[in-house]
């Protein structure tokens, strides 16, 4: 007797239309509990969330509720009157839109199910879209961004109005974002349109799901409203245990540094070994090198490719689909590749560098294997040794199931801004109907009425205390108490301008060719893109690596960077740059856990292990809640270094700080040096000594008081500070990326948006635009709430070791002072002379 | 630029020329200013150029709501050189507004304060690219060039290849700043630019921001082998010489 039989003529029978249940039989599979149970659950009307690994039928699952829901209702006859939209699909990313569709339409031709699936993105023509808003699709798979255009136009209502579903694909990685909360208040006014649509959230690993249940349902807005029940939970846990590994290595794991070249002829060995390896890397420059350095060695020619977020689209596009018709043999990727596309047969995924957050790493090394019962392969290759005991901590993690997906976090003021702009272009609103609306959203629940008028009055005029823009209002209050645009164009502006990613000013780089008299043609092959900042270092002739290539920098023309073949395997201009994620805070629980137990440095190599021992003999390790701080003279400086494991951004911040104070204290600072792990001072005056006899007490130095009046002072003047009000300013709709008529790229911007922050400090502290800057510096690139926690962690428990000389833990970032400044091919030399005292010193 | 905004908040003493540097356009001696101004002793001439009045305004008529504080800003700053020189001239280089309608749209207040800087003095006001008919009442003369003290002023500078034209001339509209590199640090400020025959002005305005000396709309203006940038530090005028700029 066939065992699936009753399992399907029974539950499955009722649940499932007679197509489903055949082609499952013709396939000769069965559906799964998962997918039985979320489709159960949604046609009983309940909001739903999925977590599943990678390769548990997700998307199937997803989908089920709304194709036999389809299938019932089944074709709507030619000449009914409009019907709009059954089902929206919302991917963080364009490719995944466009891959589920291929995905989708797979099972729904073989059912033979009468229903209509398109996509719908950045790149879909115009004609395609008029096409789609005279008539819909029943399933539309797009971006938030797609969403909020379309939410953003008069006919929405008319859209949205018989919506029933709204899948939203990884969920996890769109709710922390801006991205996340643009796409928030979008289901807020979904659910305005469409009172009865339900929630359906596809996640992978999450720290907390009711986070994400709460997000997908509406949050009681109205005094005395009952809050809707969150959404309901279906979580599979994961198949197979996947096999990972720290790569094993007989050469010397590096003392700090980001890029693991000295791995490269191992990972090479791998890459031959096995069909198809994806090899991720934390940054771009990462990649470049990587990649570079796999093709110096690559005698056998194997098909090696690199993907990255700076390349050209079309070379992107290119390797993505090399890589589906299983073409190539290895892939170097950034995060680019992170999320959930169905990439041909991976067999391995090595990740280089440490994976900064546990979760991450679960993502990434759920490319290999894409089916849940068999394990994924994966092997770790850290690059200096505090990331051999990061690896250890995410292995160790990934076994335990632990997860460390940051918190969903109150939704941005920028965003808040565009989103009402966005909602004045759809129709004139009523201001208490769209406060309401807004604070079901669920990061923006606790949102208070004034901050929101004060939002409301920034976009009109841009909220000024000194009124002088009335006349220039962006939107107008009507006689009834409506908001409503001023004008057409500002329609057209807000179109131009909408979503939250606001990429770094960056250039197009062209290749172009150096003639004989030394000047340069114009044409040439473009290559892809590169941050400003990066060419603001760059003098004619200078070389570095990009797109898997040497470049010679020629100069800036108009929006392009000009480039021309170097002719040489050594790039001039260093590519170091620290890792883009920060430690998360529970991987540096668990790096900080490892150093205190020497039990577990059993599965760390014997050199780092070794390394350990001599700190301990020479120094201290510290207890997991106890902060080390040592000190100790080294040339004509005095050195103090600070292990807190917060993570470089936290430590920059605690850099700024202390130096600030350590200077009022007389103590002379010149510097500092931040990595992900701990944070160097160097100082002319004796910092051990003075902390002996009392001159300078560590508790007043780490004292949290400094997060007062030290941060305020030194907002004052940061550079980071300034970044993110670019971006708030972008987002909110202050700076326009583009102007009607003027559809180029990010150099549009014509003002300094430094410059109106200054102006804008020292005339009007206060201005939303400022608020939402310090709020997003909190979380984001200050990481000052990160500090706070440990300045409170450690309170009373600073331990101070004053050493004669450096101690073997202080090593890795003692090298990273050097490593700071040096360009040019001859200083590399000279730096692993300094390097190599330096170890010989610490160590002998 | 943050200490330029400041700087003109703290009272500034009359007379008073710390951080100055002193220096010769065309045989006329010339006093570059941290705050942006360059004063001829000889004749009491101050020169500000691309002022930029207003631009805040500019943009929000356009839909961007800039702060609309960036006049009040750079009249602050203006109002602190001429206290600290008192001029019996003042020649605003032109760009004076950020478009045409500026000084039509200036608000009351703003005018009054120009009206009471102006007092006493004659104020030239050159007409720029962005400003090409003129002031709308404002005290003042509004000139496409003027011929004084030995130089010309004029808000495009002409190319090198017209020697004559180019002797003597003093220029605005390129908002010229240059990059000094030392030990793989960057620091890029506005700066007065000139190779002795003739100078360009650093952009006065809050919100003008800077080109760097070495954009391709700076060639063909300079002897470069004789070119110097007197950069506007915190307190002071740096000088470096083009060719030492990167070290």
């Amino acid at each position: 007797m066939d065992l699936v039989e009753p399992q399907s003529s029974g539950r499955d029978a009722v649940l499932l239309p007679r197509p489903f249940l055949k082609w499952f039989a013709e396939k000769g599979w069965q559906p799964r509990a998962h997918q039985l149970e979320l489709l159960a659950r949604s046609t009983s009307g309940e909001n739903m969330l999925l977590i599943a690994p990678t390769g548990a039928g997700k998307t199937l699952a997803g989908f089920l509720p709304s194709l036999t829901d389809l299938t019932r209702r089944g074709k709507i006859p030619p000449g009914s009157a409009f019907t709009g939209i059954h089902t929206l699909y919302i991917s963080p990313l364009k490719a995944l839109a466009v891959d589920i569709e291929r995905n989708l339409m797979k099972p729904v031709s073989e059912m033979g199910l009468a229903v209509t699936i398109e996509n719908r993105t950045g790149d879909t023509p115009q004609a395609k879209r008029r096409r789609q808003k005279l008539t819909p699709p029943d399933i539309l798979l797009t971006t938030p961004e797609q969403v909020a255009l379309l939410l953003a136009n008069k006919e929405a209502e008319r859209f949205f109005r018989d919506l029933k579903y709204v899948v939203l694909d990884e969920l996890h990685s769109l709710v922390t974002s801006k991205r996340g909360h643009l796409l928030s208040l979008g289901l807020a006014r979904l659910r305005k349109h469409a009172p009865h649509m339900q929630t359906i959230g596809l996640s992978a690993t999450v720290a907390d799901p009711s986070d994400l249940q709460r997000w997908l349902v509406p949050q009681g807005s109205k005094e005395g409203e009952e809050p809707a029940p969150e959404a309901g939970l279906v979580h599979v846990q994961g198949g197979a245990a996947p096999e990972i590994t720290i790569l094993d290595t007989d050469k010397r794991i590096p003392w700090s540094g980001h890029v693991s070249t000295y791995a490269i002829p191992e990972v090479y060995e791998e890459i031959k070994r096995h069909k198809t390896t994806l090899i991720f890397v934390n940054t771009r420059f990462q990649a470049e090198l990587l990649f570079q350095e796999l093709w110096t060695i690559n005698d056998d020619n194997l098909p090696i490719a690199l993907h990255h977020g700076s390349l050209d689209v079309g070379q992107r596009r290119k390797v993505e689909a090399a890589m589906a018709d299983n073409r190539l043999r290895a892939v170097v990727a950034t995060s680019t590749l992170d999320l959930g596309l169905d990439w041909g047969d991976v067999d391995l995924v090595v990740h280089v560098g440490a994976p900064k957050g546990a979760s991450r790493l679960a993502q990434r090394i759920g490319r290999s294997n894409h089916r849940m019962d068999e394990p994924s392969k994966a092997i770790l290759v850290p690059a200096n040794r505090f990331e051999v005991m990061e690896c250890q901590a995410a292995l160790d993690a990934n076994y335990l199931g632990a997860q460390d997906t940051p918190p969903v976090g109150e939704g941005a003021l920028d965003v808040l801004a565009q989103h009402i702009l966005g909602m004045a272009c759809a129709e004139p609103f009523d201001p208490l109907g769209l406060y309401d609306e807004i604070t079901s959203a669920s990061p923006y629940a606790d949102l208070s009425w004034d901050m929101f008028e004060r939002a409301v009055d920034f976009v009109a005029t841009g909220g000024y205390a000194l009124r002088s823009y009335e006349r220039y209002a962006k939107i107008r209050k009507t006689q009834e108490g409506r908001w409503r645009v001023s004008n057409p164009q500002v329609a057209q502006q807000y179109r131009l301008n909408l979503g939250t990613i606001v990429e770094a000013a960056e250039l197009n780089v062209r290749l172009v060719k150096r003639n004989t008299k030394g000047t340069v043609g114009r044409g040439g092959m473009s290559l892809g893109k590169v941050e400003e900042y990066f060419l603001e270092q760059l003098v004619q002739g200078d070389t570095f690596l990009f797109a898997g290539k040497v470049l010679r920098f020629e100069g800036i023309r108009e929006n392009e960077c000009l480039v021309s073949n170097a002719f040489s395997m050594d790039p001039k201009i260093p590519a170091y740059a620290g890792g883009k994620f920060p430690l998360t805070t529970y991987l540096a629980d668990q790096v900080r856990a490892m150093l205190a137990d020497p039990h577990r440095w059993q599965a760390l190599p014997d050199q780092v292990r070794d390394w350990l021992e001599i700190q301990r003999e020479r120094s201290m390790l510290p207890r997991k809640d106890e902060l080390l701080i040592e000190t100790f003279p080294r040339g004509q400086r005095f050195f103090m270094v600070a292990y807190c494991f917060e993570g470089r951004l936290a430590h920059q911040t605690l850099g700024m700080l202390l130096t600030r104070r350590m200077e009022r204290a007389g103590a002379r600072p010149l510097g500092f040096v931040a990595t992900d792990y701990s944070l160097a001072v160097w100082a002319l005056n004796d910092i051990g000594g003075m902390i002996d006899d009392g001159r300078l007490s560590l508790s007043d130095l780490f004292d949290e008081d400094m997060l007062g009046d030290d941060l305020e002072a030194w907002l004052d003047e940061s550079y980071m500070l300034k970044r993110t009000f670019r971006n708030c300013a972008v987002i909110s709709g202050l700076i326009e990326r583009r102007h009607p008529g003027k559809e180029k790229t990010g150099r549009q911007v014509t003002v300094s948006t430094d410059l109106i922050y200054d102006v804008l400090r020292s005339h009007e502290p206060d201005h939303i635009l400022l608020e939402a800057t310090r709020r997003d510096a909190a979380s984001g690139l200050l990481d000052i709430g990160r500090l706070g926690d440990m300045l409170a962690r450690i309170k009373g428990h600073i331990t101070h070791r004053d050493l004669d000389h450096v101690s073997p833990l202080a090593v890795p970032i003692m090298l990273e002072i050097g490593r700071e400044s040096v360009p040019g091919e001859a200083q590399d030399a000279v730096l692993a002379e300094a390097a190599d005292e330096l170890i010989a010193e610490a160590m002998g | 630029m943050t200490h330029r905004l400041g700087l003109a908040a703290r009272t500034i003493v009359p007379g008073q020329a710390a951080g100055t540097e002193e220096i010769l356009v065309h045989g006329v001696a010339a006093v570059c200013d941290p705050l942006g101004g360059l004063y001829l002793p000889e004749s009491g001439t101050l020169v500000v150029s691309d002022l930029h009045l207003e631009k805040g305004a500019a943009f929000a008529r356009r839909g961007m709501m800039l702060p609309p504080y960036d006049t009040i800003a750079t009249l602050n700053i203006l109002a602190a050189v001429i206290s600290r020189y008192d001029p019996k001239v003042v020649v605003s280089l032109g760009d004076n507004f950020h478009d045409r309608k500026g000084s039509q749209y200036l608000p009351a207040d703003l005018r009054a304060m120009i009206g009471s800087m102006a007092r006493g003095r004659d104020w030239i006001w050159i007409n720029g690219n962005h400003d090409p008919d003129g002031t709308t009442d404002l005290p003042g003369v509004c000139t496409d060039e003027f011929v004084h003290a030995g130089l010309v002023f004029r808000h495009e500078p002409s190319l090198i290849s017209s020697q004559d034209r180019a002797r003597g001339e003093i220029a605005g509209h390129l908002h010229p700043s240059a990059t000094v590199r030392r030990r793989a640090k960057y620091v890029r400020r506005p700066c007065f630019a000139t190779d002795g025959t003739r100078l360009l002005m650093p952009a006065f305005g809050v919100l003008a921001g800077g080109l760097d000396l070495n954009h391709k709309a700076m060639h063909g203006i300079f002897d470069r082998t004789a070119l110097v940038a007197h950069l506007l530090g915190r307190d002071r005028i740096y000088s470096v010489r083009y060719d030492s700029l990167l070290g």
